[in-house]
């Protein structure tokens, strides 16, 4: 289905992609199902906190140069800020950029303005970042409070935007309109795609975009070996860098959950070619990806030679590698895709994969070819694995866990990691999602388990000692025990 | 004074859930949105000092994820049956079910769906805690009158010597859990036993259910904290002293004892053993740090500027300039104090000391307090003891800087405490090895 960037906001993955949030089975089934339609969301009647679509939206938007954000909400709204101006920070360390804290306002919702409205706040807000931070784009996004009491965001928006001159753009994001927090992303790229990016000037046969979070340069290298130059976004970029979205001559992601929404809208509206297939984790996916890449950019010869020189070079640590990893037992828990990519890279690295958690599934991504269909790729190419799909429930991670005991857990996604720990598997967090990228990348996780295994002591001692906080009765339980029927 | 806010130093009341994971074996449910708890774990306990999940913080907390059909058609079954999943798969002693904006802007009667499980005997309290209703401070304070009013029971007999005490405010101040230990060591030295109600050792729910017990209630904190004591008075007739200052270094930490033991009604010598003893220990220190601190070639800091909450804003000062004889500059207070406590804060930032006085500001709101360092004539380079955020504003001054409240994210966090004699050598030790460091 087309999107629709004439809507004032991105419908949210629920009603766009048919996603949903609970799932117990394997993948080849999770596969099937979506493609025929009839997988449909089972609910818990008990749960534990997620996370939320405000989250995801300031996540891309608050690490922008030169943009600020305000966050239409209460004080708790803000509790990630100090976290994106971290990972900002240390962003702009590693690019060699000078320490700035992130542009960032909340509008501290009262009880007051819960009753007449906190439209004024708002005004104040957008006036206080425009003075404070002078910036090209002023982003509001919204929150569950702005969202019920039913404040005009976007009609105040338009207002400012006459008044300061420069575009104030809202971001639809309230928790409660969504269970999958990827919504977010959209909210953010919808902003973006509607209000920031321009027609192209000129067009840049040497330019892809890149779709990321915040992982090491890693594309660089690896594009320049085909003539391409990265141009990664959202974090880190600035608006003349977003407007000219347009003007890339492809568009790739690290991972298609994160950035479905962006690079389907830039084919659409700009014709700027995605990279549909599977993202490049795991051997067969990065040759795959490449060719792809090659045919879109008009590099075919260049991309064979590539993968035939990097096969041949990593060919050698690759068997090694296999060898010493044989017989390790993983469990992954990931996002959607994310998470498929993680299983293929521990696959192809010869790990028996015990089963695989995801945050969410989305039954079809926006560009709505089959081609791009990450599941089946992984079921096709390395066999079926078995699978749910969990929000980040950690009471059904940790029942799954004590169950399967695996010898090593991989988990991208803050505070999941203790969990692993506290049973005493070696556990690692995936922070920086170009390490698994490409050939090298396969190598680096390779590596990176034998050093998660290499020195179990600190997990062990940990277990010894940490109390789970559930009962007995539960860890005996099937894990899937609180998700409802499917309807 | 802007109303808005840019780099939070505290978040909404339901930041108090924060302060039951702090309980030993006590959990909480929150009846929200599905990213509230986790943006406040990131916000008072990852990004303030790496404190981590605890037992059953982080990703355990157990919560509604209220979405469109609860906002619609309200949320008092989705509660009921997360309660009741919560009863079956988590192990805890207490449960505190806390709301948020969505729950309590749409109307859900909350507190009759606990008290349906409190009547059958469940040990779970209700805290109403809409992110609106104010900040993580008064969360915390919805939330100690709660447990007080829904938890605690009449009868225990009183125990001479035991005082309950409310000091620093659980995951807000990073160090809070080496703050209330050393708490309970100083009462120790005078012969007291603190009931300190958090952390590791605090004895969970039923250090809780000794409140009632208790000689005395001690609240050492301008305001916070207050509210309880009261409470504690007028349902079990149990007095309170209430010192609104952080004892920090040996100066402020004998006049401390001193108050204590002289309402605990404890012998004077006793209590004045301890305190020489370790006056001179801490004499012994400084008197070493002397040689340094006196012919330090390159720049040492002018004057110190605090962006605390009121708690640490006046323990600081205070020990910068009775122990180690800095002069202030402009005292920036970031926990929105209740207006009738500000003349009282402002008064003791006016006494430091004989002779030396701090103009104070009240704002939480770190985009006010950059704008007025910024705008100062500062002689020598200032030393900013606040956050994370104020790395910037020190950066442009050519200044030093320390972050000891929220948001902490230059340092990990783990047993350190700058109250008492022993907290104020490591804050002396701190704040230097930053000076030095600059230099490194
Ligand atoms: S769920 Fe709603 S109230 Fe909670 S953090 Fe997200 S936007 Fe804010």
């Amino acid at each position: 289905m087309p999107l629709n960037l004439e809507l004032s906001e991105a419908p949210i993955r629920e009603n766009r992609l048919g996603s949903v949030t609970g799932y117990n089975g394997t993948a080849g089934e999770l596969c099937r199902r979506s493609r025929e339609g009839t997988l449909r969301e089972r609910e818990r009647s008990f749960s534990q906190c997620a996370t939320c679509a405000s989250v995801t939206a300031i996540c891309k938007l608050a690490m922008i140069r030169d943009a600020a954000v305000v966050n239409h909400g209460a004080l708790g709204c803000a509790g990630d800020f100090a976290n994106f101006n971290f990972v900002n920070r240390a962003g702009q360390a590693r690019r060699g950029r000078p320490l700035r804290n992130a542009n960032l306002i909340n509008t501290n919702l009262l009880e007051h303005d819960i009753v007449f409205g906190g439209g004024e706040k708002l005004r104040e807000a957008v006036r206080e970042a425009r003075e404070r931070f002078s910036p090209r784009v002023i982003f509001i996004t919204t929150s569950c409070a702005s969202g019920i009491i039913g404040d005009d965001t976007a009609g105040i928006a338009e207002e400012l935007e006459k008044e300061l001159g420069l575009p104030v753009v809202p971001v639809s994001c309230e928790g409660f309109r969504s269970q999958i927090w990827a919504s977010g992303f959209d909210a953010a790229y919808h902003a973006i795609l509607r209000r920031v990016v321009k027609p192209p000037r000129q067009k840049r046969p040497d330019l892809v975009n890149v779709i990321n979070f915040w992982g090491e340069d890693v594309f660089s290298e690896l594009f320049g070996r085909l003539g391409l130059t990265p141009n990664y976004v959202v974090p880190f970029a600035d608006i003349d860098q977003l407007e000219r979205l347009s003007e890339a001559v492809a568009t790739v992601q690290i991972c298609p959950t994160l950035g479905t929404y962006l690079a389907a809208g830039l084919e659409e509206r700009y014709g700027v070619p995605e990279v549909k297939v599977p993202p490049p984790y795991g051997r067969d996916a990065v040759d795959n990806w490449l060719r792809e890449l090659g045919r879109v950019t008009g590099r075919e010869k260049e991309s064979e030679a590539l993968i035939a020189e990097e096969r041949a070079r990593i060919a050698g640590e690759l068997e090694e590698l296999r060898g010493r990893l044989k017989g390790l037992r993983a469990f992954v828990a990931a996002g959607a895709v994310y998470g498929h990519s993680i299983v293929a890279v521990l696959k192809d690295l010869g790990l028996e994969v015990a089963g695989a958690t995801v945050w969410h599934h989305d039954t079809r991504f926006d560009h709505g070819d089959p081609a791009g269909d990450t599941l089946d790729h992984l079921v096709r190419s390395h066999g079926d694995v078995a699978m749910s799909v969990c929000n980040k429930q950690s009471f059904e991670l940790v029942n799954m866990l004590n169950r399967i005991r695996p010898d090593v857990f991989v988990v991208r996604h803050n505070g999941m990691s203790v969990w692993g720990a506290k049973l005493g598997i070696p556990t690692f967090l995936m922070g920086d999602e170009h390490f698994g990228v490409g050939y090298e990348g396969l190598l680096n996780y390779g590596h990176k388990i034998l050093d998660a295994v290499g020195n179990p002591a600190f997990v062990r001692n940990l277990a010894r000692h940490a109390r789970l906080p559930y009962t007995d009765w539960w860890l005996r339980q099937d894990a899937c025990a609180f998700m409802e029927d499917e309807p | 004074m802007s109303s808005v806010i840019e780099q939070p130093r505290h978040f909404c009341a339901l930041g108090a859930g924060q302060s039951v994971v702090a309980i030993e074996r006590a959990i909480p449910i929150v009846h929200a949105g599905p990213g509230c708890a986790g943006k406040l774990w990131a916000g008072l306990s990852f990004c303030n000092g790496f404190q981590g999940s605890g037992y059953a913080g982080g990703s355990a907390v157990p919560s509604t994820n209220t979405g469109e059909k609860e906002v619609v058609f309200g949320g008092e079954e989705r509660l009921r049956g997360v309660i009741e999943g919560a009863l079956r798969v988590m192990d805890a002693d207490l449960f505190v079910v806390l709301t948020g904006c969505t729950s309590d802007i749409v109307g859900d009667d909350s507190a009759a769906v606990v008290g349906e499980y409190r009547a059958k005997g469940v040990p779970i309290v209700h805290a109403e805690t809409g992110g609106f209703k104010g900040n993580t401070f008064q969360g915390h304070e919805i939330l100690l009158k709660a447990v007080i009013e829904q938890f605690l029971e009449h009868g225990p007999q009183t125990v001479a010597g035991l005082v309950n005490v409310f000091a620093s405010v659980p995951y807000l101040d990073p160090f809070w859990s080496g703050n209330l230990e050393a708490i309970r060591e100083l009462l120790a030295g005078i012969g007291l036993e603190a009931n300190i109600l958090f952390g590791p050792g605090s004895g969970g729910v039923e250090a809780w259910q000794r409140i009632p017990a208790a000689q005395f209630t001690l609240v050492v904190s301008p305001w916070v904290g207050l509210a309880a004591a009261e409470l504690i008075q007028e349902r079990f007739g149990i007095p309170f002293l209430h010192y609104p200052v952080l004892p920090v270094g040996a100066v402020e930490t004998g006049r401390f004892l001193e108050a204590v033991a002289g309402f605990a009604g404890l012998d004077a010598e006793k209590a004045g053993k301890f305190i020489r003893w370790e006056e001179s220990r801490f004499y012994w220190y400084l008197e070493r740090a002397a040689d340094f601190l006196l012919e330090f070639r390159y720049d040492l800091p002018g004057r110190f500027v605090t962006v605390c909450d009121s708690i640490y804003g006046l323990g600081v000062s205070r020990f910068l300039v009775n122990d180690l004889g800095l002069l202030p500059g402009e005292q920036f207070v970031t926990d929105d104090p209740p207006v009738e406590y500000r003349e009282g804060i402002s008064r003791l930032f006016g006494s430091l000391a004989p002779g030396v006085s701090a103009p104070v500001t009240f704002t939480p709101d770190g985009g006010t307090v950059r704008a007025r360092l910024l705008n100062t004539r500062h002689r020598q380079p200032p030393l900013i003891i606040g956050s994370s955020w104020d790395k910037d504003a020190a950066a442009d001054l050519k200044g030093y800087q320390l972050s000891l409240s929220l948001p902490v994210t230059d340092r990990l966090v783990l047993d350190r405490s700058y109250v008492g004699y022993r907290g104020g050598l490591r804050l002396a030790e701190d704040i230097y090895a930053s000076i030095l460091g600059s230099y490194q």
